[in-house]
């Protein structure tokens, strides 16, 4: 039966909609755990962590991101391939500043003693972004392997629905970081 | 939704060509990719039905041990010591046993058997051949669904045998005997191997339940419009949905909790004290974590019991050869239950401190489950009411649900209200509520789907006479453990306990708990019937002869009595009508596939 998934990576539409699906999954996910922040924060002895400002510059990297990823899906409609391979990893590269800037905060925010055993806030921030971060990193996997095919196959691969659908999740943990982001302000 | 309908036509054109190479691949497939790693629907339906099998008799097992305690709290059991060993030293079940063995048995029983079990074999199995597909919308996504379920099994059976035991805080794993590894022997390694379990179990019922929604949408047959599918199908429907969008929630509870266990976070703990040493960890909240859990908890109720009440719809207008009464309003009763199970879960928190006036809300919302819940059961007993009833074992074991899920439901009506919750939380009231309206109402519901479909699974029918013994001895023994356990209960009798000897109060039960403990041990063996019954037809079982043998309407029967990798040996059937036309102009049913005669009555 590996057909039916071989046969329809030229019309994978169903994927695609299974990912839909698994977006409102994985949306639930993070509205509990922020659900659970809100709870918390109303509970007596909640002491607010600031929000380290590199995280701006996480915030733009990652709507960067999205943008090039949206050219990516444009330029292979477009036949543009190289162009296509280029923004593709630019992709996954700014994905990858994003991961390191998010790294950076973290470290900054735990020098200044918001540990685990010390801030219910800050456990929250790590556990929180960390998972989002995890998201980021099977993103940038599912890029790279976008891009390594493109190299790999002899056989021309024309097909815009794997950046498609890789577009979408990409937008998908960019919108979710900027709730976060905004979040995490917001309720601070 | 322009996006919505030209997926459609894909999918329809993807599983033209998945059939002819279905074919292909089922005459070649060796052993392992047809029968162990297969992609194929139908088996892995099964291999979800024999593994929930084996959990349940796991499960079932566990029942009877832990009730010879409370039956027989001085008696001596040197077989049990031989079975047990250490956890039952002298023959007598250790009070560290008696908590594993009663969380272990809650745990796998609502997940394992009747979660797994339960919507992985029937959705799996029924989905594709009732909507008219050749597979699930990805079967590859379908077959690691199983696998991951399987893994979650072995994890979890390899906890039993640890040298401090499964986890043993109760199946609801509330922090912090789930979070401190000092709280108990069993919160040590055995509570990983819990969480662990869990984790892998919650990844496979995603999986499952993306490709049943993405399925049900995407793939049905040319005219099966959403309003001609059968109720099994809407069951499956929004039971997957359910499952979507409150097990991710479960997870991120039990990552919040793994954090507080393994890296010294204080989600859930504080102020607490272990053998008179404070901890460091403050300002966290245990309720938080019942708040997370219980919002998968309450939902979970449902995952399990519509699918049963979908199957039950379907055998019980087959077998009154009647259409279901009130198909909409059936849909719309499942679709105001799916809403309002993911409002109530408070309900299960109304002595944690909750507001009062929040309270009254939750119970307000809990009460309106009584709405949807009535309409069911009216629609039921009417489409029973003057039907050409055929007592098949599949139609005595929709009806059983039906009177299961009404005793049940009148004492959820005391519970939902907070203020008798006071008094009954946390006693064998409980007990007694959640296991007649869920456990037992939801494995007959099951064991109807199995007497019902087993035709279509194995091409071979279950022998009727020990179906009838099986029903009866089951039926009867549920009411005789389940029913006086609400005296017991009203009387203040809490749940989770070892011994109730020491209270003066508990004393007048300890006959009836002997004769609940005698009841479930016969209920057990009476289950080993139905085991014989099941595997001896497998392979010898009186061979089914037609496509229809029931006489049913819906697409599954129109496949071969074997159906092959694909399912319909040609084109797919186009479905014409509902699934509910029995007893219609003078004819005993017409199958789905009938186009609509000019002078033909409207329904
Ligand atoms: C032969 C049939 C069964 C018997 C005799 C039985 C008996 C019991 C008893 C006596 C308890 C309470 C133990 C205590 O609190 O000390 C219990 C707990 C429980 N049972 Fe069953 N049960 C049966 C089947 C089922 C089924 C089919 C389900 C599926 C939903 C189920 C789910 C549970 C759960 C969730 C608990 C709570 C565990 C906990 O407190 O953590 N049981 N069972
Ligand atoms: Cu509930």
């Amino acid at each position: 039966m590996e057909m039916v998934m071989g046969k329809s990576s030229k019309k994978m539409h169903p994927h695609k909609f299974l990912l839909w699906i698994a977006i409102g999954s994985l949306t639930m996910m993070f509205a509990g755990l922020t659900s659970a922040y809100i709870v918390k924060s109303n509970q007596a002895g909640w002491q607010p962590v600031k929000v380290p400002s590199i995280f701006y510059v996480s915030t733009v990297v990652i709507i960067a991101s999205s943008i090039t990823i949206w050219m990516a899906q444009k330029a292979i409609v477009e036949r543009q391939m190289t162009k296509y391979r280029l923004l593709v990893t630019a992709t996954a590269v700014l994905g990858l500043i994003f991961l390191i800037t998010q790294f950076t905060g973290f470290s900054e925010m735990w020098q200044q003693k918001i540990t685990f055993k010390e801030s219910i806030a800050g456990s929250f921030f790590y556990v929180i972004a960390g998972l989002h971060a995890l998201h980021v990193l099977g993103g940038i996997t599912a890029l790279f392997v976008l891009v390594l095919r493109m190299f790999s196959t002899r056989t021309k691969f024309y097909s815009s629905v794997p950046v498609e659908t890789a577009g979408l999740y990409w937008h998908f943990v960019d919108i979710l970081w900027i709730y976060l982001f905004i979040f995490f302000i917001l309720v601070s | 939704m322009s996006e919505v309908t030209h997926i459609h036509e894909h999918a329809v054109g993807v599983s033209h060509e998945a059939h002819h190479e279905g074919h292909h691949h089922a005459d070649h497939g060796s052993f392992l990719s047809k029968y162990v790693f297969s992609q194929d629907h139908k088996i892995i339906a099964k291999q979800f039905l024999i593994t929930g099998i084996f959990w349940a008799v796991i499960g079932g097992f566990f029942s009877v041990v832990f009730r010879l305690q409370i039956g027989f709290p001085d008696a001596k059991f040197p077989w049990l010591e031989t079975l047990l060993g250490e956890w039952a030293k002298g023959g007598q079940l250790q009070p560290e046993a008696y908590y594993a063995l009663v969380t272990i048995h809650g745990t796998v029983l609502v997940f394992f058997v009747l979660t797994a079990g339960l919507s992985g074999t029937f959705s799996n199995f029924l989905i594709p051949l009732q909507i008219g597909a050749r597979d699930m919308a990805s079967p590859f996504l379908n077959m690691l669904s199983y696998w991951f379920f399987f893994a979650a099994g072995i994890i979890m059976l390899s906890s039993l045998f640890v040298q401090t035991g499964p986890f043993s805080g109760g199946w609801t794993a509330y922090p912090p005997l789930s979070a401190l590894g000092d709280a108990s022997p069993g919160s040590k390694i055995g509570m990983d191997m819990w969480m662990i379990s869990m984790a892998l179990f919650i990844v496979s019922s995603l999986l499952g339940g993306l490709n049943y929604i993405a399925t049900i949408l995407n793939m049905r047959t040319k005219g099966m419009s959403m309003t001609r599918l059968p109720l099994t199908i809407w069951a499956f429907f929004f039971t997957a949905v359910l499952g979507v969008l409150s097990f991710p929630v479960l997870l991120s509870g039990v990552i919040l909790l793994i954090f507080d266990r393994h890296f010294g976070t204080s989600f859930y703990l504080s102020d607490i004290f272990i053998n008179g040493q404070a901890l460091p960890n403050e300002g966290g909240s245990a309720i938080l974590y019942q708040h997370l859990f219980w919002f998968l908890g309450h939902p979970e109720v449902y995952i399990i019991l519509l699918p049963a009440m979908g199957m039950v719809s379907e055998i019980l207008s087959v077998n009154s050869r009647k259409p279901i009464f009130g198909y909409m309003a059936m849909v719309g009763s499942m679709f105001a239950i799916a809403i309002l199970a993911f409002l109530v879960w408070a309900h299960h928190m109304f002595v944690t401190g909750l507001n009062p006036f929040l309270g009254a809300f939750f119970v307000l919302l809990t009460l309106l489950i009584a709405v949807p819940s009535a309409i069911k059961v009216f629609n039921w007993l009417t489409t029973l009411w003057k039907g050409n009833i055929r007592f098949t074992p599949a139609m005595l074991f929709a009806i059983g649900f039906v009177s299961l899920f009404i005793s049940g439901g009148l004492t959820g009506i005391f519970l939902g209200n907070s203020a008798l919750d006071i008094q009954l939380h946390d006693t064998y009231f409980v007990i007694a509520h959640f296991h007649i309206v869920m456990g037992v109402a939801s494995m007959f519901g099951m064991m109807a789907g199995i007497y019902h479909w087993y035709p279509k699974m194995f091409g071979r029918y279950l022998n009727n006479g020990l179906g009838y013994i099986h029903f009866w001895i089951t039926m009867i023994g549920a009411y005789v453990i389940f029913w006086p356990m609400h005296y017991e209960g009203l009387a203040g009798m809490p749940r989770r306990y070892y011994k109730y000897d020491i209270w003066e109060s508990f004393k007048q039960f300890g006959t009836l708990n002997q004769i609940i403990s005698i009841a479930a041990i016969i209920v057990f063996l009476a289950q080993f019937l139905f085991l014989a019954n099941f595997f001896y037809s497998i392979w010898k079982g009186r061979k089914v002869t037609s496509k229809n043998p029931w006489g049913a309407n819906t697409l599954e029967w129109t496949t071969p009595i074997n159906p092959g990798h694909g399912n319909w040996d040609g084109e797919i059937p186009e479905a014409h009508r509902w699934a509910y036309d029995y007893g219609k102009d003078g004819q005993e049913f017409i199958s789905q596939t009938t186009p609509v005669g000019d002078n033909e009555s409207k329904h």
